[in-house]
């Protein structure tokens, strides 16, 4: 294993003579930034961040709507102001139309 | 093909094909997120960020040969998985493909195991080429013909048709995992398999769905305790009683599950103890094992951590018998890589058929071949530029400090969003698939 003297650029502070001045360098910078860093018990606000991945969202019906934005179910346009709501009774064919589900990947031909 | 090996630098590697689209507006669903070859390496599988499997086939027409150019073209693709929603904590569940793992074949149809962050789904591709004709009450088109015009019995007979595959889910295994799953692992008893997310590892049969057990629970009763997180596990090749986990702290525990039901208590601990002179701010995040594979041989594993790959001896727990750089370049760099989050940024790595030389990604989409037996490392990158058919791909070097000479590249010019995470090698040949964000390219040994 190639000791880490032999390969640093001149911020790494391995060399002896610079190592003093460039070692706090490196240690003042992220430690000024974040001070509260490693002082909990096992870094545990990583790991809990890392626990919980994921987008929340207020509930399922908060998801659904996010994802109709998504693939550009509502209409963009507003309603039409000469209908009347309530004027009639909607069918299956006035609703938006389903995107189709399955987007062929692009590493297919 | 000579063994796959002979030394990373008696190798050279050409370029054979790339797949994906070329521009640079890459759409999230086309992000690759696993690549891996089955047991014979003649199929190649991709998962992406959208939950889509896209499998290749070597095309086998010129294997007679003694030295041929295979290729990969697309075998099967469909979706694995879709987006959900966890009512219980109001959170998505991602559809990406986290793994794929190949079962060994059995029988014609091939199988395969893909998971996201929730759901392991068994896949079973087979192939239809020949369909039944003849039907006494249908038409060839489906349609029923009318029964007074019947007046002769025929027998239907299979007649060729267009080679068709076809992917159909034959086992869900849902509802196991509080955590998200990192790691999915088949046993070399072709029975069973292990699934790990962030806290906990289950073992499954193939068969049974609605039950798992749980054999490592590293969860601590108060949540506050949290020290350390399952980052990757793995069965040993051969013996159907071990496996492999690692963690966020750099350890790997290895299990027998002959010991206790659940394997809690590790009957190996491998550790490297920490150099004083490498010390940082950041030693514990870079020192986060990301990926932890076992050599074909089942003697050694090897281990990724944020700047290095360690193998390891099983026989020997209290430091690796290799180390290798990956880019110690950056160690000077680490506050920026943390500010811009890629020091969390998860690498693979894989070894050659023979165990002889391992590889692993980087940044600039360069990747690493470190050969084991010479010493000797060789950085290649997967661009565009070096796309043409058969085209040798030229070691490139990256300057570190100081003056740059003529084809090196400057630390501060790598392109971090440009990242090799994921990599595969074929299982006999020299033949490898490195996946950039979008594109998959497959380089293959130079043959005269």
């Amino acid at each position: 294993m190639s000791s880490p003297a032999e390969t640093q650029s001149e911020d790494c502070g391995d060399k002896k003579d610079a190592e003093e001045s460039q070692s706090t360098t490196e240690e003042v910078r992220p430690k000024s930034k974040y001070p509260t860093f490693g002082q909990k018990p096992g870094g545990s606000d990583f790991l809990m961040k890392r626990l919980q991945k994921g987008q929340k969202y207020f509930d399922s019906g908060d998801y659904n709507m996010a994802k109709a934005k998504k693939s550009k179910q509502l209409p963009a346009s507003p309603p039409d102001r000469s209908v009347v709501t309530g004027d009639h009774i909607p069918t299956p064919k006035d609703l938006p139309q389903r995107r189709p589900s399955l987007v062929t990947s692009k590493l297919v031909g | 093909m000579a063994g796959a090996g002979g030394g990373a630098n008696d190798v050279q590697w050409c370029f054979s094909q790339v797949k994906g689209a070329i521009d640079d507006d890459v759409a999230e669903a086309d992000i690759i997120s696993t690549v891996e070859f089955n047991h014979s390496g003649e199929l190649l599988a991709t998962g992406d960020k959208g939950g889509r499997v896209v499998i290749f086939q070597q095309d086998i027409e010129n294997k007679s040969q003694a030295q041929c150019r295979s290729e990969y073209n697309v075998y099967s693709t469909f979706q694995s998985h879709e987006p959900e929603f966890d009512y219980l904590k109001s959170l998505e569940i991602e559809e990406k493909i986290n793994k794929i793992r190949w079962l060994p074949q059995k029988n014609a149809a091939q199988f395969l195991l893909s998971t996201n962050d929730k759901t392991i789904k068994l896949w079973k591709i087979s192939e239809r080429d020949k369909r039944p004709e003849g039907y006494n009450l249908k038409e060839e088109d489906g349609r029923y013909r009318d029964a007074s015009t019947i007046t002769t019995l025929r027998v239907p007979v299979f007649r060729p048709m267009d080679l068709m595959v076809e992917a159909s889910p034959r086992r869900i295994f849902a509802n196991a995992h509080t955590y998200h799953i990192n790691s999915i692992s088949v046993n070399s008893d072709n029975e069973t398999y292990l699934s790990a997310d962030d806290l906990r590892i289950n073992l499954w049969h193939l068969e049974i769905t609605d039950r798992s057990f749980n054999i490592v629970d590293i969860k601590p009763a108060n949540m506050e305790e949290l020290t350390e997180v399952i980052t990757a596990a793995e069965f040993h090749p051969l013996q159907c009683n071990t496996f492999v986990y690692s963690s966020s702290k750099g350890t790997i525990r290895l299990c027998d599950m002959r010991a206790s039901a659940l394997c809690d208590k590790h009957s190996k601990l491998f550790e490297e103890p920490e150099d004083p002179s490498n010390r940082s701010f950041f030693s514990e995040i870079i020192s986060s094992i990301s990926d932890v594979k076992f050599s074909h041989s089942g003697r050694y594993m090897m281990t990724r951590d944020y700047l290095s790959v360690k193998i390891w001896d099983l026989n020997m727990e209290n430091r690796p018998v290799e180390t290798y750089q990956v880019h110690e370049y950056l160690r000077s760099k680490l506050c920026s890589l943390y500010e811009n989050d890629c020091i969390f940024d998860k690498f693979e790595c894989c070894w050659n058929g023979n165990d002889s030389v391992v590889m692993t990604g980087s940044y600039n989409n360069f990747f690493r071949m470190l050969e084991r037996g010479q010493r000797r490392d060789m950085t290649l990158e997967a661009s565009r530029e070096c796309s043409k058919p058969r085209q040798v791909l030229k070691p490139r070097r990256v300057c570190a400090g100081g003056k740059r000479k003529k084809d090196e590249i400057s630390v501060d010019s790598l392109d971090f969003n440009k990242k090799i995470l994921h990599t595969a090698w074929h299982p006999e040949e020299n033949i490898i698939a490195v996946a950039t964000t979008n594109n998959l390219y497959i380089f293959q040994e130079k043959v005269n």
